[in-house]
């Protein structure tokens, strides 16, 4: 199934809860907490989107980052498995390891559980993957809207830099 | 802009147009030479440079895959990435920060000063500061370094005012907003800098000397330039007298082509240089050309680095204005009693919040630090970087099986720390923490290496031709009409940033060139 083209604005009343298609392969999930947005999967299953989500927030927890920046990370993930068999594979495959470790479903898994699953996979690819993709340009610390939560500002150069915009307006330091 | 035909045997030939490169060509365009500037990457323009990391490292960086091995933490954490150049017309200058510092008179002598240090191959360069000294000075007039010349220095951020606090807390003394190749005021038709900051990303406002926009287009004025841009030399050629006759290089579209030349100057940063002197090996040089003395691609210095990074209860916004923003001097001097040769300078960086998360500990995950970066903006930064001790096992090899699109080997990187350059990286990184400290910090990390942006001493000078691969002037000791334009033929890497030398040789060996096809000695 195809799922392009599907307008983001459209998701703005949604619930939040978490609802998928019902495709084995390919779908939309509703996220929370933040409701205005969709996750969207070509190649990836449910399960696997959701659980690398979950795995996200798990490595790089942050107030200032809402679900659906983590699934921007997931997204880049699913766009390049479409091309990339051995990493559809891999993400599939770890999944399932996590599933195995947590002796069940890792998704439902307590925070401890979670953290200690992890912890015991972090020398895998499958594990260093998912982690690069989350502090690489699909990351959130590469999105404008978690720039502006922690207070990086981005591009100056169209406002003449900040040469008179506060470069050099520490006050706090200590005086001679 | 001149057009020479692939067939005249008269031009010279440069290979990269980076500090090295693009000066030599424009130095010799000067005195009139013809010049063929073939640069593997493409011309982008002040205009197309965007404020954002991601976007512009993927334009710009040299992305040609490199294998690393060694114990370096670089080879763990950035296997395919040693070093972070530039692939593009200006080279790395488009990247630099700007940091313009002479080298010491005794860094010229590190053998004689420093004594037999076991593992290092240590050796004198086979010229002195003085020798350099003038040409320094003509080096920092064409760069416009700040606090030479008059040219007053920049004002300090916020990054600056941070470290200079500490610094002065910890009794250091030479302490300013450094010796910058950034206009801090108009100059030589380029405005003064806007203290945007992403100096990394290439600078928006043209305030930072880059060979892109000074010495290419000057060159160019001459009518004497002709830069072929997307143009990767593959192999050098030599005749049967053993002189170097021209080059092969593949066009943007892939295209092969012979250029014919007088001579021939490398300046493809220390790993490609290396590794084009070992692609062009022939039935007469075996081992790669200009390589008797076995030491092409040996002797890698990459400079003993790591970062402080720091959080402070108040806000610092450390990425606003210049990314190097200002220096402490203090151990930038050799001193044994610290229980290592040689010295560092710290000196202000900062990343931007997508780069930070990259770098700032690879491969760190964890609510501890998520917590960090939360704290971004009420981040300092420094770099730590220091001279590492010359090792003939640290080294760029051709890879034994892997190809470019080409068919050439790639290169491999081959990095150990010396015990010199661990016990200065944690002396140094003791200290810089310590300067943090001392104004306040909640938190202070220590960031590893990043991938190298000073590349040197793979084709290194030396007085005696077993010893290295060029003489005082950069010329080959094997083949009198190549020569090496970059910092791969730095005997030692000194404490300081290198382009400001690597300019300064430029200048010099332009003169020496000029005077041998005057001579028509070659």
């Amino acid at each position: 199934m195809s799922v392009k083209g599907i307008n983001r604005r459209q998701f703005l009343h949604a619930s939040g809860l978490v609802v998928a298609s019902a495709a084995v392969s390919g779908g939309t999930l509703w996220l929370r907490p933040s409701i205005a947005w969709a996750m969207s999967f070509h190649t990836l299953d449910e399960h696997t989107a959701k659980t690398l989500l979950k795995m996200s927030r798990h490595l790089y927890p942050s107030p200032s980052i809402d679900d659906d920046q983590y699934a921007r990370t997931v997204e880049g993930l699913d766009a390049k498995a479409k091309s990339d068999r051995a990493l559809a594979k891999l993400l599939q495959d770890g999944v399932a390891s996590l599933d195995a470790s947590a002796q069940g479903k890792w998704l439902d898994a307590s925070d401890e559980v979670s953290l200690q699953t992890l912890k015991g996979m972090e020398a895998t690819p499958f594990f260093q993957t998912v982690r690069g993709s989350l502090v690489g340009a699909d990351g959130p610390y590469n999105l404008p809207a978690v720039w502006k939560k922690l207070g990086y500002q981005g591009s100056s150069w169209q406002f003449g830099g900040y040469l008179n915009r506060g470069f050099g307006d520490i006050a706090w330091l200590p005086k001679e | 802009m001149a057009k020479y035909e692939l067939t005249d045997d008269g031009v010279v030939v440069v290979v990269g147009s980076g500090a090295g490169g693009g000066t030599l060509a424009n130095e010799l365009c000067q005195k009139g030479v013809k010049v063929v500037l073939l640069e593997a990457g493409p011309r982008i323009e002040i205009k197309d440079f965007v404020n954002d990391e991601w976007p512009m490292f993927n334009k710009i960086a040299w992305l040609d895959k490199r294998t690393t091995s060694g114990s370096w933490r670089v080879a763990k954490n950035f296997p395919n990435l040693p070093a972070w150049t530039v692939k593009a017309v200006g080279g790395t200058t488009v990247h630099w920060a700007g940091a313009s510092l002479r080298f010491k008179d005794e860094e010229f002598r590190a053998r004689t000063v420093y004594g037999n240090i076991a593992g290092a191959n240590l050796l004198d360069w086979p010229i002195s500061l003085a020798d350099l000294a003038p040409y320094y000075e003509r080096a920092e007039d064409k760069m416009g370094v700040t606090g030479t010349h008059d040219i007053p220095r920049l004002p300090g951020n916020n990054n600056f005012k941070v470290l200079a606090a500490g610094a002065q807390k910890l009794g250091y003394k030479k302490v300013h907003t450094g010796n910058m190749a950034i206009n801090s005021q108009p100059r030589d038709g380029r405005s003064g800098c806007l203290q945007i900051g992403f100096c990394f990303e290439g600078c928006k406002s043209g305030a930072k000397w880059s060979t892109l926009y000074t010495e290419i287009p000057k060159g160019e004025a001459t009518g004497k330039l002709d830069l072929r841009a997307q143009s990767q030399v593959l192999r050098i050629l030599h005749n049967s007298k053993g002189r170097a006759s021209g080059v092969v290089y593949a066009d943007k579209n892939g295209k092969q082509a012979e250029q014919k030349a007088r001579a021939v100057c490398v300046a493809a940063n220390s790993i490609e240089s290396a590794r084009l002197l070992l692609n062009s090996a022939s039935s007469t040089f075996p081992d790669g050309l200009a390589n008797s003395s076995g030491q092409v691609g040996r002797n890698y210095m990459r400079h003993t680095t790591a970062s402080i990074y720091a959080a402070f209860p108040q806000t610092v916004h450390m990425y606003r204005g210049t990314t190097m923003a200002g220096i402490v001097e203090d151990e930038a001097r050799n001193d044994p009693a610290r229980g290592f040769v040689g010295g560092y300078h710290m000196e202000t960086i900062s990343l931007g919040l997508p780069f930070l998360a990259a770098f700032l500990d690879p491969g760190a995950w964890g609510r501890d630090f998520a917590g960090l970066l939360d704290q971004y903006d009420n981040m300092a930064g420094m770099w730590l970087v220091g001279e590492d001790m010359p090792q003939e096992t640290n080294r760029v090899t051709l890879h034994p099986t892997e190809k470019d699109q080409f068919g050439l080997a790639i290169p491999n990187v081959h990095f150990d720390d010396h015990a010199n350059d661990v016990a200065m990286r944690a002396h140094a990184s003791k200290q810089g923490s310590a300067v943090y400290q001392a104004v306040g910090a909640n938190k202070v990390i220590e960031t590893p290496p990043y991938p190298s942006t000073h590349n040197l001493g793979t084709n290194r000078m030396s007085e005696k031709p077993r010893d290295g691969v060029v003489n005082e002037w950069g010329q080959t000791h094997d083949i009198a009409n190549l020569f090496i334009s970059d910092g791969s033929q730095f005997t030692t890497g000194g404490a300081s940033n290198p382009t400001l030398t690597i300019v300064t040789l430029a200048i010099r060996q332009a003169e020496y060139i000029t005077g041998l096809l005057g001579k028509h000695e070659i």
